[in-house]
């Protein structure tokens, strides 16, 4: 069932890891029916899903709780704040003591768990004359770092787990990150990556970021006589990223961690 | 109801069959006589040589005494509180005495009656000061738990819990009311366990009847993702435990163990008696990216507190992430109780 132009229903995706906490949002929805046509057009249990079943099935609004497995609400919110054409986002949050500090200082709607009929119909109904959280806001709102980047490619986002990047390299205006398979263009700046990522990735030079994991050793090049330039070896590439020299004594000694 | 809320002044007995206590009570009286032979001398060998002859006739007299409190534990919890500390008195004083008179039999030592009074007085004494110390150290416990009492809905349970599964039981209501019954009436008996005094006693059955109605209300939210496994071998189940003791370790589990996980995992619950202890162990698995440290400590403190309050040095709480072979990882907390029985 898709919606006709004669009933402009609005499209509703739910996002939460809970069952009961989505069928509840579901029977208000289907309560409210009456007064505000809607529509529930997908479900699904974490913000990773979400994006699936946004690819396929744009929605007007999503009802999206903020702690969840896999990928958090505030991180599904900072990938569709990239997205053109996303859906609006209001929050669902049974206890988040911080989240909801932010919310009330940016005038950003969020509901509460149990949701009550009316505060569901008030927050859908100033839905076009609500605000938003800015990226920056949402950035400092997620507690802990994101599971996936995300980048543009012809009008769709692409996912790039973490966990999958070997590097992050800085060039000109744009971050690149490598996986095994291929790069991926993102519109961040490295220091901030660094910031984020600390606990997973080390500084190699002034404009590249290893993964921790994906560093299989070092090798040292150039002439014999000259002072050693020392490159990182990463697992799955041929490729080598030259160590800065600054930065060799803080690689050495991680190196020297690795292999006692 | 076995409870320990006095004031100093009725703080009950020290339970002198506990290893701590004993322990104690062993290095005070040896600190006191070391004290004793420091103030008697006037050079350090001197003091040495003093504490050596006092020794002599200290350590029979203390481990005598030690003794028999054991074996009088029991009886004397039975009267009021300054009846059963008269009696430890009278028994420190008269024994001391009898022991001083015996020795100075033997060494052919006519003193009179002075040495013998001397020899009770230090005894009394030593003991009035070994039952204030541990009786302060009791009441120096006890604020810990009224604080613990006073943080005890938002430190106890945690809100996103109860927001949580209030709003899964309001989803229930339309779909399977019968369920949404049981699921409030769940609710209530939690909320009734957490509003009472933490530094009340249980039955152990008591307490893993409330974790299972925990664990049900629980699975109500996650579903499948949540897998329980017990394993209860022999426990006692008789046996009085503080409140609470288990319940917080559980939650801890779910919200670091099963909720950050998709695919969620299973808690291991164990309870085994081994010889004259109660074992209990917890297991939950250790997503990846997860610190349990956080949010963890508040309760796992709280616990080793009232252990400590409890048990003295008798009961172990230990908790640490391990690797397993398959390189999972899992957290696991183990408490170690003695079985005894502690009601007078």
């Amino acid at each position: 069932m898709t919606s006709t132009p004669a009933s402009p229903a609005l499209s509703v995706l739910i996002v939460d890891d809970e069952a009961p906490a989505r069928a509840r949002l579901r029977d208000l929805l289907a309560d409210l029916a009456g007064e505000l046509p809607n529509q529930v057009i997908a479900e699904a249990e974490n913000g990773l899903l979400a994006l699936a079943a946004l690819e396929d099935h744009p929605v007007d609004v999503a009802l999206v709780d903020i702690r969840m497995p896999r990928m958090d609400g505030i991180e599904l919110a900072r990938h569709l704040a990239q997205l053109e054409g996303a859906p609006a986002v209001i929050f669902v949050t049974a206890f988040d003591a911080y989240a909801v500090q932010a919310f009330e200082l940016n005038a950003v709607d969020y509901l509460l768990k149990p949701v009550r009929l009316q505060r569901l119909l008030a927050a859908l109904h100033k839905l076009r004359q609500s605000r938003s959280l800015t990226p920056a806001q949402l950035a400092q709102l997620q507690q802990s770092a994101r599971s996936h980047l995300s980048c543009h490619e012809r009008g769709r986002l692409l996912l790039v787990p973490v966990v999958e990047i070997l590097y992050l390299k800085a060039d000109l205006k744009y971050v690149t990150a490598r996986t095994r398979e291929r790069e991926y263009l993102l519109d961040e700046s490295l220091t901030q990556l660094e910031q984020e990522f600390g606990q997973q990735f080390i500084r190699l030079h002034r404009s590249a970021l290893a993964a921790r994991e994906a560093i299989v050793g070092f090798e040292k090049s150039g002439p014999e006589d000259a002072e050693p330039q020392w490159q990182a070896l990463l697992r799955d590439i041929p490729e080598r990223l030259p160590v800065s020299r600054r930065q060799w004594p803080l690689l050495r000694s991680y190196a020297r961690q690795l292999g006692s | 109801m076995a409870s320990i809320k006095q004031n100093l002044a009725d703080q009950p007995l020290p339970d002198f069959r506990n290893a701590g206590v004993m322990l104690r009570i062993l290095l005070g009286v040896n600190l006191l006589a070391l004290l004793a032979a420091l103030v008697q001398s006037e050079g350090l060998s001197d003091s040495l040589q003093h504490f050596v002859d006092l020794a002599a006739w200290v350590q029979p007299v203390l481990l005598f005494n030690l003794a028999l409190l054991a074996l009088l534990g029991k009886l004397l919890q039975r009267p009021a509180v300054w009846i059963g500390r008269a009696l430890v008195l009278l028994l420190a004083a008269g024994s001391a005495g009898l022991v001083s008179e015996f020795w100075l039999f033997l060494t052919f030592d006519q003193g009179g009656w002075q040495p013998l009074v001397r020899a009770a007085l230090f005894g009394g004494m030593a003991a009035a000061f070994m039952l204030s110390y541990l009786a302060l150290r009791a009441a120096a416990l006890s604020p810990a738990l009224a604080e613990a009492r006073l943080q005890s809905l938002t430190a106890r349970i945690r809100p996103h819990f109860l927001f949580n599964s209030l709003n899964a039981v309001i989803s229930l209501i339309r779909l399977d009311p019968r369920r949404a019954e049981t699921a409030l009436e769940e609710l209530a008996e939690l909320f009734r366990a957490l509003l009472r005094d933490p530094r009340e006693l249980v039955p152990l059955a008591d307490e893993i009847a409330l974790c299972r109605q925990y664990l049900d209300l629980e699975k109500l939210r996650l579903g499948e993702r949540l897998q329980i496994e017990w394993e209860l071998g022999d426990p006692p189940l008789g046996l009085e435990v503080p409140l609470l003791l288990l319940q917080p370790l559980l939650e801890n589990a779910v919200y670091h163990g099963i909720e950050p996980s998709a695919a969620g995992g299973t808690i291991r619950i164990s309870l085994l008696r081994r010889g004259q202890e109660l074992h209990v162990e917890l297991a939950n698995p250790s997503p990846a990216g997860v610190d349990h440290s956080r949010g963890n400590h508040m309760a796992l403190a709280n616990i080793r507190e009232r252990l400590a309050l409890y048990y003295d040095l008798e009961a172990r709480l230990e908790a640490g992430e391990l690797t397993l072979v398959d390189g999972r990882r899992e957290y696991r907390v183990r408490i170690i109780l003695p079985c005894r029985d502690r009601s007078p």
